[in-house]
C-alpha cells in the first residue's frame, strides 16, 4: 500500500457540478509525486474543470482537494495565493499578458514574489527562455508570437518560480507536428530535470501515452479506469478501449440523444 | 393559472439574480479595496492607470466643458436679457456648471469613454484567461488589476470634474463677454458673490465623487463579471454605459434633494 505523501494531489470522493449537469461524482484521483500523470477523457468530460479543481479557482460541492497534504478548496484567500506560488499551470491558450514582452512575461512572477535583483531576475528569465529554446525571442511582444512560441514562451513562465506541480491543459491542441514534438519533449525533459509533478490533461492520445508514466481515463463523471498507458491499452472495459482505440461508436454513442430518427423526419413532413 | 404562476416564478428569478448580483459586486468591491497590494509596485499600477483612465479622458472633458459653458452663456443671456438682468449671466452659468451639468456630464463622459474601455479591457483579460493565468501565478487580480483602476477612477473623475466647470465658465465668458458683450467685471464679479465655496463648490465635488465611486465600480465589476464571449463582453460594455448612465441620473436626483 503506497503512502500518503507518494501523492502530490490526492481527490477523494469529490463531486461537483455546474447547475443541473454532474461533471464529477464521487471521484477519487491520487497523482503520484514525481511522475507524469495524464487525465484523458472524450471532450467536454470536464478534463480542464478538474486542473481548476486543483487550483482552487472552483471549488467542489463535496469531497477534499489534498495538494501536499493541505485541502486546497478550505484555505483562507491569502493561504491559497500563497500555495499557488509552488504550482504552474499552462494555459490553452498560453493567456500571456499581452501588454508586457516575452522577457517580462516571464520575469512578472519573478518581480511579484521575490525580492530579487535585477541581474538575477535577467539571468533566471534567460535560463527558462533557454530551456524552452526562445532566448532569442526574449522582446518580441505576444501578438508576434505564432501559437507554439507562445505555449512555449506561457511554459518558461510557469516554470519561473519553481513549482513543484506543473499542470497541461490541452497542450498539443491547435499544434503543427514540429511544435507538438517539441512540447512532448519539453515536458518530458522538465518533469524529469526539474523534479517536477506533471498532469497533462489531453485528449490526443499517442502524444500523451508516449510521455505519461500514469493514465487516467475519465468519462461521464467518473473515473473509468487507471493504470500504466500499456496496460490501459489492453484493458477489458469496452468504454476505454473505445476510447483508446478512437473507435468512432461504442458505448459512448455518436448521436447525440434525440427522438426517433424516422418520427423526426415524419413530424416535419406533416407540419409542411 | 400555471402561466401566471410561471410569470410570478420568472419575476422571483429575476429578482434574485438582482440581489445576488448586487451582493456580488459588494463583496468583489470590499476585497478589492480592503488591505494593501502586496505587489510591491502598487504606485507605479496606479500611475499608469491614471493615465489611461484621467489623462486620456482629458480631451473629451476639455471640449465638451468649452461647448456647454458657450451654450448656456448663450441660452442664459438670451433668458435673461429679456429681464434685463443679462448681467447675471457669469452667476447663472457658474452656478449651472458647480451643481449639476459639471458633475453629471463629466460622469457620463466619463461612462462612456473610460468607464466602457475598463469594461472591455477586463473582459479580454478574462476570455483570454490572462486573470486566471494571474491567479495560478498567485497574484490576486482583484489587487493587482482591479484595485489600481478603481482608485484610477475615484480620484481622476472628481478632477476631471472641476477641470469640466473651469473651462465651462472660460467659454460661458468668450461667449458673454467676447461676443455679446456683458461687461467682463460684472460676469465675473456676480459670479464670485453668488458662488459658496460650501454650498456650491463642495457639494458639486461630493456629487463628483459619489459619481466617480458608482461609475467605476459598475465598469470593473461588470468587466469582471462578464461571460467570458465575444458576445459576453460586448453586453457587458453595454451595461456598463446603460446602468452607469441611469445610476448618476437617479443619483443626482436625490443628491441635489438633499443638498440644495
Amino acid at each position: 500500500m503506497p503512502e500518503s505523501s507518494d501523492f502530490i494531489v490526492d481527490l477523494q470522493q469529490v463531486t461537483f457540478s455546474r447547475g443541473e449537469r454532474i461533471i464529477f461524482n464521487n471521484v477519487d484521483i491520487r497523482i503520484p509525486r514525481g511522475k507524469i500523470t495524464g487525465i484523458m477523457g472524450p471532450s467536454g468530460c470536464g478534463k480542464t474543470t478538474l486542473l481548476r479543481l486543483i487550483g482552487a479557482q472552483l471549488r467542489p460541492d463535496s469531497g477534499a482537494i489534498l495538494v501536499n497534504g493541505e485541502d486546497i478548496p478550505r484555505l483562507g484567500r491569502e493561504e491559497l495565493f500563497a500555495a499557488r506560488q509552488h504550482m504552474g499551470m499552462l494555459f490553452q491558450s498560453g493567456a500571456l499578458f499581452t501588454d508586457l514582452n516575452v522577457f517580462e512575461n516571464v520575469a512578472f512572477p519573478l518581480r511579484v514574489h521575490t525580492k530579487l535583483p535585477e541581474d538575477m531576475i535577467r539571468d533566471i528569465v534567460l535560463l527558462k527562455l533557454q530551456a524552452v529554446g526562445l532566448r532569442g525571442a526574449n522582446q518580441l511582444m505576444p501578438d508576434e508570437l505564432s501559437g507554439g512560441m507562445k505555449r512555449r514562451v506561457a511554459l518558461a513562465r510557469a516554470i519561473a518560480l519553481d513549482p513543484e506541480l506543473m499542470m497541461y491543459d490541452e497542450p498539443f491542441v491547435g499544434q503543427d507536428p514540429i511544435s507538438m514534438g517539441v512540447l512532448v519533449r519539453l515536458i518530458r525533459l522538465l518533469n524529469d530535470a526539474l523534479g517536477l509533478t506533471s498532469i497533462v490533461v489531453s485528449h490526443d492520445l499517442a502524444e500523451t501515452a508516449s510521455i505519461a508514466d500514469y493514465l487516467y481515463v475519465v468519462g461521464d463523471g467518473q473515473v473509468l479506469g487507471h493504470g500504466k498507458p500499456d496496460e490501459l491499452m489492453n484493458s477489458d472495459n469496452p468504454r476505454i478501449r473505445q476510447f483508446m482505440q478512437g473507435e468512432p461508436d461504442g458505448p459512448v454513442p455518436f448521436h447525440f440523444p434525440a427522438t426517433d430518427y424516422v418520427d423526426d423526419l415524419l413530424q416535419k413532413e406533416r407540419k409542411r | 393559472m400555471s402561466s401566471l404562476v410561471d410569470r410570478v416564478a420568472s419575476l422571483g428569478r429575476v429578482g434574485l439574480d438582482v440581489v445576488a448580483a448586487i451582493g456580488r459586486s459588494g463583496i468583489f468591491l470590499f476585497q478589492a479595496l480592503a488591505g494593501r497590494s502586496r505587489y510591491g509596485n502598487g504606485f507605479s499600477l496606479l500611475l499608469k492607470q491614471l493615465y489611461a483612465v484621467g489623462v486620456l479622458s482629458l480631451a473629451i472633458i476639455i471640449v465638451s466643458g468649452i461647448f456647454i459653458g458657450m451654450v448656456l452663456a448663450l441660452q442664459g443671456y438670451n433668458i435673461l436679457k429679456d429681464y434685463g438682468s443679462e448681467q447675471a449671466v457669469g452667476q447663472m452659468v457658474a452656478l449651472t456648471l458647480l451643481r449639476e451639468l459639471g458633475p453629471v456630464v463629466t460622469a457620463l463622459l466619463f461612462a462612456g469613454r473610460a468607464g466602457s474601455a475598463l469594461t472591455a479591457e477586463i473582459g479580454l483579460m478574462k476570455a483570454t484567461e490572462q486573470l486566471s493565468s494571474l491567479e495560478m501565478i498567485g497574484v490576486d487580480p482583484l489587487k493587482y488589476v482591479i484595485a489600481p483602476r478603481l482608485w484610477a477612477g475615484f480620484i481622476s473623475m472628481p478632477l476631471l470634474s472641476l477641470i469640466f466647470c473651469v473651462v465651462g465658465i472660460w467659454g460661458g465668458a468668450m461667449v458673454a463677454v467676447d461676443w455679446l458683450g456683458v461687461y467682463s467685471g460684472s460676469y465675473w464679479s456676480n459670479m464670485q458673490n453668488s458662488v459658496l465655496f460650501g454650498a456650491d463648490v463642495l457639494n458639486g465635488l461630493i456629487k463628483a465623487v459619489v459619481f466617480a465611486v458608482v461609475v467605476t465600480w459598475i465598469a470593473v465589476f461588470q468587466g469582471y463579471d462578464c461571460e467570458p464571449t465575444s458576445e459576453g463582453i460586448s453586453r457587458a460594455t453595454t451595461r456598463t454605459v446603460v446602468y452607469a448612465s441611469l445610476a448618476i441620473l437617479g443619483l443626482d436626483f436625490i443628491l441635489t434633494a438633499l443638498m440644495f
